[in-house]
Formats: C-alpha cells, structure tokens, sequence
C-alpha cells in the first residue's frame, strides 16, 4: 500500500422537489399554529418513486463522474431508511452501477451517524482499492411534527483509497454513549423524541464537544485551523455555538442547508462535507462531526488533487435544480402518509418473479442491453438474434450499459387513465443517441416540458411497489436532462 | 409465391350480438346471440359445421381459459375447437382459422366465433394487469390510449402538423363515426355528437380526450365459412368471398432498432401491400367501395389512411378533413360506426367489421346501405404503435 488514506472523489444527490415549508404550516394552522415559527425556506422531499437506495445511486454516479469503476472493491451504504430490512441494500447500489463482481458490501444502520460510521471504517479500511461509502436518508415524520419540518430527503457519496486522494484523513475519533435523544423502534413509521432543551444541553452541548477535543488533541491542530467546520444539527444556532467552544473562525461553519433542503438524516454530514469540499482549496483542513449515541469525529486535508477532479452535479448542482412543491397534500401522498382512493386500476398485483429479477438482473437493475459485434448495432433489451433487420447476427451481442448514454425523446404522451401515484403518467419511446431505443416511463417530468428530441438523461427508480408483500422494484426512467420551470 | 385463398371461401352466414355495455348478457348470452343469426342466415344444420375457431382476449376477465367456452355453450359435439389469441386482431385471426381451414379441404363448413365481455371488470377501459413477470420489470405501466396517444406527438412531429390542426383532424373521425354510429341499431354509442364536444372532451392520454378513444363494449360476433362450389351447392346465388387475409406481425424493430420514425404502422403497410396483391386490387383508392379499420383510437384511424395507401403519406389530415372517408365521401370508413361507436368487445371486432362489409356487399345494411359496394377492406389491429398485430382482409362479391 501506498500513499495516505482518503477521499478520492465525492457527489450528492437531492431530490428535486422542494417542499415550501409555508404549504406544511398552512395545512396544519387550525391545529398547530406555532409551526409557522419555523415555516421557513423548502425543504427536499422524494418523488413517489424515490427512496435511499434510489437517492445514493443517483450520489453514487455523480461521485464516479469519470473514474474507472473496475477500482471499487467495497461499497457502504449508510442509511436509517434501508428499504430493506433483510436484503443486502448495498447490494441493490452495487448491481444498479454495474459494480458486482468480487465486491464487499455492507449496509450500515441504526444511528444518524451511520454516514460518518461507514466512512470512518472505509479509511481505516483502506488499502489499494477504493471503497464507495454511499450515504442516503429518505425518513417519515409525522405530520405537524417539528420533524417534518426539518427532515429532507438527500444522499451523498464518496469513494476512499490511497490513489491521489483529494482530502486526507489526518484523524479520527469517535465517542459512543447511549444518550437517547430520539429513537425508532422495530416496526415504527416515525421517531419519538425528548425535550429539545435536554438534548441540545446533554448531547450537543457535552458529547459533541468531547469528540471534537479528542479529534484535534489527536491531530495536535488548534479550532482556529480549520476551514471547514461540518456538523450537521437541526437545532438552531448549536453548530455555530460548538465551532465557538473551540475557537473555529465563524465563517468556517458549513451551512447546514437547514432552508434549502433540511437535515437528510445519515446522509447529511457527507452531504455538508461533498459541498465543504467543493469549496475547499489544497491545505484547507475540514472537520466533521456527527452526532447520534455519541458522535464521530473525523479531521480531513484538502490536497491539490481536488483540481483534478472533472466537474460534477455536487451539492451545488442539486441544490440548483430544486424546483418548488406547494401541494402539502402530494407531499403526505407520496410519503405513504396518506391513501388517496386511486380507483381499481390501483390494484393491480405487482408481485415481482424474484427469480426473473435474478436472470435479468444485469439488464433491469444495470440497464444492459447489448451491441452486436457484427453490425455494431445497440439495443435494448439484449436478445439472441440481432435486431438490425439488415443483420439479425445470432448470440453475437456484448453487454452496453445504457444508463449513461444521452438521449431524446421519440413520442410521447400523458396518460391520465393508467393508474400512477403522481398522474399523468408521462412515457414514450426514448431514443438512444448511441443508437438503441426503450419505451419508458418518465419522472421529475411537468407538463410542458417534453417535446419530441428533448434531451433526457436516465435515473435510477422504483417502478413498482408490492404492498402486499413488501417488496418494490427498481427500473431506469428518463427525466429532462435541463431542469424544468418553477411551479 | 404462394396463390393465396382468393375466392377459394364464400362466407355463407353472419351473426354478431348487439354491441355495448351488456349488463344483461354474460359472454354465454352474446355468443348465442351472434351464432344463431349466423346459423339462421347460412340456412344449414349446427351438425354440418365441422371445425370452429374461437376468438377472444382477455380470457381472464370472463370465459376462461380454452376453446371449451365455445364448445360446451354451443353444445359443439365432439368437433375440433381451437382457441385463439392474437391481442385485438384476435377476431380476424378466428376468421382466419376457420378460412383456411376449407380453402385447405380439411373441412367443408368451419366456423369462427369472437366474443368478449369486457364489462365485469367494475371499471372503464380495458383490463389492467401483469404482462408476464419480465415485462413487469421494465415496460412502463401504460394504458392503450397512451401507447396510441404517442402516433400523434411523433406524426404531428415527422409531418409538421399543429397540435391544433391534427387535434382537429382527428376530431373529425371521431366526428364522423359518431354520425355513422347513429344510424346502427346493433352499435353501442348511437349518438351524434358535435364537434365542439369531442374537442373539449376531458383527456385521456394527451392529445386524446375521451371521444378519440372507442368505446369497450361487450359483444360477440361470427362467420360460417365454406366453399363457393359448396355454397352454390347449398343453394346460395348471392355470394360474398374473401379475395385476401393477410396478418403481418412486429419483429421488435420498431421498438428496438432506429429506423421507425413512431408515426405509422410498418405491419400495416406491409399487410395492406400483400393483400392488395392477393385480391388483385391495383389503386386501392380508386377501387375500394368502403372499409373498416382498427380505429381504437381516433389518431389511429388517421394514420392507418396513410398505411393501407389509399390517402398518401403526409395526406389524412387533407383527406379526412375534406370528408373523403366520411359516408359520403370516396372512401367511405367505418360506416357502422367502427370501432369508436359500434363498440369494442376486442376479440369479436375482427368478426364485426367483416360483418358490415357482407351486409353492404349484400345490401343488407338498412339505411346506412352504400351504393354499389362491390369490394370492402378489414383492418384489424392488435398491440401498440411499436409492437403489434395487423390483420387485412379484401372481401368481394363473387361473380
């Protein structure tokens, strides 16, 4: 092994819906009226067919933004809102990048700082390889909670290796205390939680701080170094008190996105440390720490390798194209809060084959379709006989991923008869720059905006869920490459 | 290349139910229905029918699975029955099972039967469901108006058509099979309805509101078949005969390779050609005396124009609007009301619209009779732009 350990290169993914936080207030004004106090900004939220696993696949690739996927030997995936309990989530990330063979994987749970947890263990972990440590938090809150307010919903994801790292890992620290300040238990929508003045005193104000000295003991750096000061907190004014304690500079505090996205949860330390880092110049030392049963504390150095990186989505993209929800009632739709009376068309089984799913898992999770390596011709789905009706080459096809590929629109339509938990229902012939072309469903899609070539970019989705059995499955839809106009 | 089974089948006998919403009738009932005027017009025994070919989709909606339905409600002793299923071209498949079945001399008389009672699903439209585990993974979770709907925006795109001038066209077969409709006692929708109406319907799937799309109606429909020498044997002087019956099937190039522009139906051309050659018809606009087509939706209708080269390419919305296909027009289409108003009880359509073409050959057709019908067209379609099943028959008088 050579070189230090860290961070070689990073990317965040925020829903595109933005939830104005005056629609929640306004909902819930006959019965909790304070709730305007803290009606401030958008807050992000899932379209109906997004979720963790969803929202750091879409980090995931912004972070392997023109790197060689065949270096990853791991993949983490951090999460309080795994879709699944018992099925390796990770391994859902892993197979939809096309990473699966011969890779570690491993889910991470059960504290908000599951992000830093995983990230902690990639570094310590590192060896000649790289690691993806994907991060990504879709929670519930009850409504008319502060929760709801605060939550949003957002991933980020780095990779961890020795190879030209762009922030080193100069220490580490982490402290581990059973302080309950929330929790939610097996079987629980939404969590429960303490006084706030307790948790901001007791946890905040004690655990945190305790971390935070031990880090820069270990490193031997005073407060006053650090350039970016990373903690995620939905509380008011705590993140700027703790920097204080220890003499960081007030314009070092990393804004916490409170009014543009709120706190996405065990995403949300590397989501702040994806944007610190798109700011960071070589040398700027960066300090993280995340707090949940204690706390993890983690001091980076930014090197001269961050100006290598090509340019990417970011924080700062995906905080560019948010694009503005008023309908507090879309929003408790799509978080399951309620159940809008869909019709019979609502339901439909869409039990899942599981054993078709494995079959065909490179071509529906990995988008694979195949080339033909006599003609050249791509296409989707890869079949046996070639569909060039000038070739039709029998078992001649190579896997080619379409995922990436640049696309327009064909045809399309908004169907308002099929049943969609967000109608209409917009889909249509995509086709494939690269040649090839796949009836698809479309998603983050307003009216207006599609017309026959506009560019599309493919993301990665639930088409399905099963709710009798607990089960959803994933596909690949076509968005708007260029983000839509404002509500 | 083959000969082809021109004028080697007379169509001896026709049935077909009354289309709608029959909340009265179970498939059982409309069978009957469709058989016993069928049987009452060949004139012969239900013993002389030596094989039958029984049509219908959605199996799963009402009958069930096999040929059985038919044989057992029929009481059908101990003959060959076969089921078949070819999505909405279904109808035209049955017929074509039970025509080549005496042009092949396997039989002399053969039946075909297309039924479907659609109306036992509790909602509008048809029946949602799996398509087959594999295509529940990746198809998109579209509707037939939807699949449909997607003609217009890439024709309207290929030919430079507004969305507003092709709204309109479109409008206008609606428009027009409403008018025919009205005058068909059999049909399911039986009213005329002004233009002002159909345009500002509620959408379905942009850019089709409710009145670009049929109507799904139960029904049933049925041809006895035989040969002409039989026929005339069984005393029948007045005769129609099929001059072609050609179905030609999507290979996934549509939908998979990067030639189809999303605006026309590459099977119907194809089947259109064959079957013009098959009957000998040269200039189908010239020497066509009516047809029915597969207007599920009203844009289809449009395009098909195009596909079975009676208007030309670029050429159905001047066609249409200039009422070439209306009753009185040189082309006239679905003058029992298509698809749109007679109804779309899916495996029986085929049956249905070869039905009108015998009672306008025959002139038996009341007061919707065209003048001198000599030669009528079928287009059956089943599936979706990028994927489907296409049927054309040419039917004729027998000199």
């Amino acid at each position: 092994m050579s070189g230090t350990a860290g961070i070689t290169s990073f990317g965040a993914y925020i829903p595109r819906l933005r939830l104005n936080r005056a629609s929640i207030a306004a909902a819930h004004k006959w019965a909790m009226p304070n709730l305007r106090g803290m009606a401030k900004g958008e807050r992000s939220m899932c379209n109906w067919d997004e979720d963790a696993i969803t929202m750091a696949v879409e980090a995931s690739r912004d972070c392997l933004t023109g790197r060689d996927r065949g270096a990853l030997e791991g993949i983490f995936f951090a999460s309080t809102t795994l879709p699944f309990l018992d099925r390796q989530n990770a391994g859902v990330i892993g197979a939809a990048l096309n990473l699966e063979h011969g890779i570690a994987s491993l889910d991470v749970a059960g504290s908000q700082r599951a992000g830093t947890s995983a990230l902690i263990a990639a570094l310590r972990g590192a060896g000649d390889g790289e690691t993806l440590v994907a991060a990504a938090d879709a929670r519930k809150a009850r409504p008319a909670s502060a929760s709801e307010m605060q939550f949003g919903h957002g991933a980020a994801a780095v990779t961890v290796g020795r190879d030209r790292p762009v922030a080193v890992l100069r220490a580490h620290h982490t402290v581990t205390t059973d302080f309950v300040d929330h929790f939610r238990g097996e079987g629980e929508e939404f969590d429960y939680g303490w006084e706030e003045r307790w948790v901001r005193e007791e946890g905040y104000g004690k655990i945190v701080p305790q971390a935070i000295k031990a880090l820069l003991d270990k490193a031997g750096v005073a407060g006053g170094d650090v350039a970016h000061f990373v903690m995620p907190c939905s509380l008011k004014g705590i993140p700027e008190r703790t920097a204080k304690l220890f003499g960081v500079a007030p314009e070092a505090v990393a804004d916490t996105m409170a009014e543009s996205c709120g706190d996405t949860g065990a995403a949300h330390a590397l989501l702040m440390l994806s944007a610190a880092l798109e700011k960071a110049k070589p040398g700027d030392l960066i300090l993280v720490v995340a707090f949940g049963q204690g706390a993890d504390a983690i001091l980076l150095e930014a090197t001269e390798a961050l100006a290598d990186l090509p340019a990417r989505h970011g924080v700062a993209g995906a905080l560019a194209a948010g694009r503005r929800e008023d309908d507090y009632m879309k929003f408790l739709s799509f978080q399951d809060n309620i159940r809008l009376d869909w019709g019979m068309r609502g339901e439909t089984d869409n039990k899942t084959a599981l054993s078709t799913e494995y079959r065909k898992k490179d071509m529906v999770t990995g988008f694979s379709g195949g080339r033909c390596t006599v003609c050249g011709t791509v296409q989707f789905p890869r079949t046996h006989y070639c569909v060039n009706p000038n070739c039709q080459a029998l078992d001649t096809q190579e896997p080619y991923s379409f995922a990436d590929s640049p696309a327009r629109v064909m045809s399309f339509t908004a169907d308002w008869l099929s049943y969609n938990p967000s109608p209409p229902f917009y889909y249509g012939q995509v086709q494939f720059e690269t040649g090839g072309r796949v009836l698809m469903g479309f998603t983050d899609t307003e009216a207006g905006q599609l017309e026959v070539g506009s560019p599309l970019k493919m993301m990665f989705r639930i088409k399905d869920y099963d709710r009798d059995r607990g089960y959803r499955r994933y596909f690949w839809k076509a968005a708007p490459a260029s983000p839509g106009k404002e509500a | 290349m083959a000969r082809g089974i021109r004028d080697k089948v007379a169509i001896i006998g026709m049935g077909c139910s009354k289309f709608g919403e029959r909340w009265d009738a179970g498939a059982e009932d409309l069978m009957v229905e469709a058989f016993n005027e069928a049987l009452a017009d060949a004139g012969i025994e239900k013993s002389q029918i030596e094989a039958a070919w029984f049509g219908t989709a959605f199996d799963r909606v009402h009958v069930g699975a096999s040929a059985l339905p038919l044989s057992t409600t029929l009481r059908l002793s101990n003959i060959p029955v076969s089921r078949v299923e070819n999505m909405c071209a279904t109808g035209t498949e049955a017929l074509r099972g039970a025509a080549y079945a005496v042009a092949s001399g396997a039989c002399d008389i053969a039946m075909a039967l297309g039924v479907e009672k659609l109306k036992d699903t509790g909602y509008g439209g048809l029946p949602a469901g799996s398509r087959g585990p594999l295509p529940d993974l990746w198809v998109p979770n579209g509707s037939a108006p939807g699949n449909f709907a997607q003609l217009a925006t890439a024709y309207s795109a290929k030919h430079g058509v507004s969305a507003k001038d092709l709204k309109e066209a479109i409008g206008h077969v609606s428009w027009k099979s409403h008018q025919n409709g009205a005058r068909n006692e059999k049909a399911h929708l039986r009213k005329a309805v002004p233009m002002e109406t159909i345009l500002n319907a509620p959408m379905i799937a942009e850019p089709l509101g409710l009145f670009d799309c049929c109507g799904v109606s139960d029904g049933s429909a049925c041809a006895i078949v035989t040969t002409p020498e039989i026929a005339r044997s069984l005393g029948k002087t007045d005769m129609v005969t099929i001059k072609a019956l050609q179905l030609c099937l999507s290979d996934g190039v549509e939908s998979g390779f990067n030639t189809w522009d999303g605006s026309h139906f590459a099977t119907t051309r194809v089947a259109a050609k064959k079957a013009y050659d098959e009957a000998g018809v040269k200039n189908p606009r010239e020497e066509l005396s009516m047809i029915e087509v597969h207007d599920c939706f009203s844009v289809t209708e449009l395009v098909t124009m195009e596909d079975l080269h009676i208007s030309p390419e670029g050429g159905a919305v001047k066609d249409v609007m200039d009422g070439f296909y209306d009753a009185d027009g040189g082309v006239p289409c679905q003058i029992d009301g298509g698809l749109k108003c007679f109804g779309h009880p899916i495996g029986a359509s085929g049956l249905r619209m070869v039905y009108e073409v015998y009672l306008q050959l025959l002139g038996r057709a009341g007061e919707r009779q065209l003048k001198n019908a000599t030669l009528g067209l079928t287009h059956n379609l089943g599936g979706a732009p990028h994927a489907n099943v296409s049927a054309v028959a040419i039917m004729g008088r027998y000199a």
